[in-house]
């Protein structure tokens, strides 16, 4: 059966341990994670993890029967199949020479980041927007050199209140 | 009221109405210990933390209660997770307690320091590390009520020394009230209408029966649906006696070391409902040529246990007992015609494969294993609380003891985990004084524990032990000579304790037979004429006897090997 990707939303008591008892149960059953992000909601106690995971459609109803098993969890949402907005975000350190440094404003320019350091030899690039710009920027700047990059996994909800 | 940690917890144990804990003290539980044997609660003291968690495991199952283990830190909480994984496993309600580190310690690589929390996470159903003696209390209400709720299972608490030592005003917890754990007990009645349609509609209808019978205590309402219904019986290994092992309707265990008819039943049918079990791979062989013209009902309260092996048909989220008497109560308005007539084609089928492959064994100038089953079968009525180890001797005991009521096997089923067998027997013991217990082991693997024949003796609890004695580990062993061209690497026992004179030492009896005819004598002797103190009861049976029938693992389970 066809893999693809799920992404999934959870509700959680934010206890400590909590995140070990997600992961190992991904590690442990053999589930994919493709990128994971958790923090706070605005309910004390409450943190919201977003996993994306390739598996087929079996697969996916078992990792989240699974997850709703773990005493912590409160609930858990797929996202893929209903309207949902993503994002992701990233910094990128790309090496600014002076004959690249314009054209690399442009691409800032054209996708729309920011420029949150500079130095004499490089900028750093503040990047968010879906996995799809992301590639596409990483694309634009890996010609320049990018020195280094840190990414966050995938944060997304509904479109409809849930 | 001001109290310490260790009374608080004292107390707690107490509300939950404990009256046996299976233990092992150490420098991290000394306080709890000191409060422990100022209360009527019976101490049981093992010889090894991993047996406390088995012996709990034996008194839950025997008893019907949560099962409860008191150890200390670092080794003595590894020495449980064994006995743990093996309750998960199967279900099984405990709450374990283990000490920790004081929690200015924790992270130190403090002496006797383990993250004991992080390492059974995988195989308790939840864990706590209680951070202060004010959430004692609460923790340990909690822990009770997720051990038995649902899917039972064990829970562990982690409980530092400065908890214990700490003196609070304490508070009484309230009611438990979780709001992100809630089982499913009742089943959506739609689904179930849809079950007695198929019900109604089939021709070759199974039922298969798993732990989850037992442990909802669903037997009656499981014999009553299936005389109503019509319908055979085949159990899991964990299932074994939530379904009379004497009624017509029963059609012996299934899968690997299934019953011909089991197997072939399973098979064939057109309606197959699984109630209480998780299919597992010693019961499918290969999936997809599992019950491959059924249609399949699984009724069970852990929503990931349905559609994780095979495909269902019919999917009910709830408890087997629930479950039971909402269909036996719909049964009732509904009309059946004579099932049995129309059914008589596959009775008949049923009847057939029976005669075809009966367990079978040829009793000669060797013991057979089966036939000291057999005999201990018929010498005890049925009636004894069978414990077993691992390997041909569970399996012999699963198919030569037939057992007729729930909470009479039990045996590590879905970890297979050898030195099970004389612990959980102590544990039965101390849930049944009055019952007749007896732990049929092998010669392997009752010395993975055999040092608890001291705990046994020191708590006069008359555990019997019938050890099945082939000089190997006989089940690798099978697997060898069956796949592997008979290379017996490293599967015999060349050099095995004189077990009378072991037995002698720890202080029971020790009897031993090497001829067919001295078996009845030996159990005799061994079951009746000692109710002080535990009796190691040594039969030499033939060394290579195989146990049949057998499907290879992976294969279909109607690829039987027979005799
Ligand atoms: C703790 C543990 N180690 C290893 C095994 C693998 N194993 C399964 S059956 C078996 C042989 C058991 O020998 P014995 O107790 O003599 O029983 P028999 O099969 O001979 O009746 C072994 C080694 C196991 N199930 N559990
Ligand atoms: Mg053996």
């Amino acid at each position: 059966m066809q893999e693809e990707k799920h992404v999934l939303s959870i509700l959680v008591d934010n206890q400590p341990g909590v995140l070990s008892r997600i992961s190992g149960l991904f590690s442990g059953r053999g589930y994919n994670i493709e990128s994971l992000c958790v923090a706070e909601t605005t309910e004390t106690g409450v943190s919201r993890i977003t996993i994306v995971t390739q598996a087929n459609t079996p697969l996916v109803e078992q990792i989240k029967k699974q997850l709703n098993k773990l005493i912590n969890v409160l609930k858990v949402f797929e996202l893929t199949g209903s309207p949902y907005v993503q994002r992701e975000m990233a910094l990128i350190k790309v090496s600014a020479k002076p004959e690249s440094r314009a054209e690399i404003l442009r691409i800032v320019d054209i996708f729309r980041c920011k420029v949150v350091d500079v130095s004499l030899d490089h900028y750093t690039i503040e990047v968010t927007g879906d996995d799809g710009k992301m590639n596409a920027i990483l694309k634009m700047m890996a010609p320049h050199g990018i020195k280094e990059i840190a990414r966050t996994g995938m944060i997304a909800l509904f479109r409809e209140p849930k | 009221m001001k109290m310490n940690g260790a009374q608080i917890l004292m107390k707690a144990l107490k509300d939950e109405g404990v009256e046996t804990i299976f233990g092992y003290p150490g420098g991290a539980v000394i306080d709890i210990y000191d409060e422990l044997v100022k209360t009527d609660i019976r101490h049981v003291l093992v010889r090894h933390e991993q047996a406390a968690v088995h012996a709990a495991d034996g008194y839950a199952r025997a008893k019907g209660r949560v099962g409860v283990s008191l150890v200390t830190s670092g080794p003595g909480a590894t020495n449980t997770v064994t006995g743990i994984a093996s309750a998960y496993m199967d279900s099984i309600p405990l709450v374990v307690i283990t000490g920790q580190v004081p929690k200015t310690l924790i992270g130190n690589d403090a002496f006797q320091e383990v993250d004991i929390v992080g390492i059974t996470r995988p195989c308790t159903k939840h864990n706590y590390l209680v951070q202060s003696a004010e959430s004692l209390a609460g923790i340990i209400k909690e822990a009770f009520h997720i051990a038995r709720s649902g899917r039972p299972g064990p829970v562990l608490v982690d409980i530092p020394k400065d908890v214990v030592k700490a003196v609070i005003d304490y508070k009484a917890p309230g009611k438990v009230k979780m709001r992100t754990y809630n089982p499913t007990y009742n089943p959506n009645r739609r689904q179930l209408q849809k079950v007695i349609k198929l019900v109604e509609e089939a021709e070759r209808p199974v039922i298969f029966a798993g732990g989850g019978i037992i442990l909802s205590e669903a037997s009656k309402a499981l014999t009553e649906f299936s005389r109503k219904a019509q319908i055979p019986v085949t159990g899991s290994l964990m299932g074994l006696g939530g379904f009379p092992g004497s009624d017509p309707l029963w059609l012996g265990m299934l899968g690997m070391h299934g019953t011909y008819r089991a197997n072939m039943s399973t098979s064939a049918c057109d309606l197959l409902i699984g109630i209480g079990v998780r299919f597992d791979d010693r019961v499918t062989g290969r999936t997809d040529a599992f019950a491959a013209q059924s249609k399949i009902v699984h009724i069970d309260i852990d929503p990931t246990s349905i559609r994780k092996n095979i495909p269902v048909t019919i999917p009910v989220v709830g408890d087997c007992k629930n479950s039971l008497d909402m269909l036996n109560e719909m049964l009732g308005d509904a009309d059946l015609g004579d099932l049995f007539e129309r059914r008589k084609p596959w009775f008949d089928q049923i009847d057939e494969w029976k005669r075809a492959g009966r367990l079978d064994y040829e009793q000669k100038e060797i013991i057979k294993p089966q036939f000291v089953v057999e005999k201990l079968y018929e010498m005890t009525e049925g009636k004894a609380i069978i414990t077993t180890e691992v390997g041909q001797n569970q399996m012999w005991a699963a198919q030569y003891y037939h057992f007729d009521r729930p909470g009479h096997f039990i045996t590590s089923g879905g970890l297979g985990c050898m030195g099970f067998g004389l612990p959980a027997a102590i544990g039965a013991q101390m849930a049944c004084p009055d019952k007749l217990v007896v732990d049929i082991a092998g010669d392997g693997s009752i010395q993975m524990n055999i040092q608890e024949m001291a705990t046994a003796v020191q708590c006069c609890l008359p555990v019997k032990v019938v050890i099945l004695n082939n000089g190997y580990l006989g089940m690798v062993r099978q697997w060898q000579e069956l796949f592997y061209d008979k290379r017996y690497a490293c599967t015999c026992m060349e050099h095995a304790p004189d077990f009378v004179k072991l037995a002698e030492a720890y202080g029971g009896v020790g009897l031993r037979a090497t001829k067919p005819e001295e078996v009845e004598t030996v159990l005799k002797q061994g079951l009746f004429n000692h109710n002080d103190r535990p009796v190691i009861m040594d039969f030499a049976v033939d060394k290579e006897e195989c146990v049949y029938p057998m499907v290879p693992a992976g294969a279909p389970i109607t690829e039987m090997l027979l005799v």
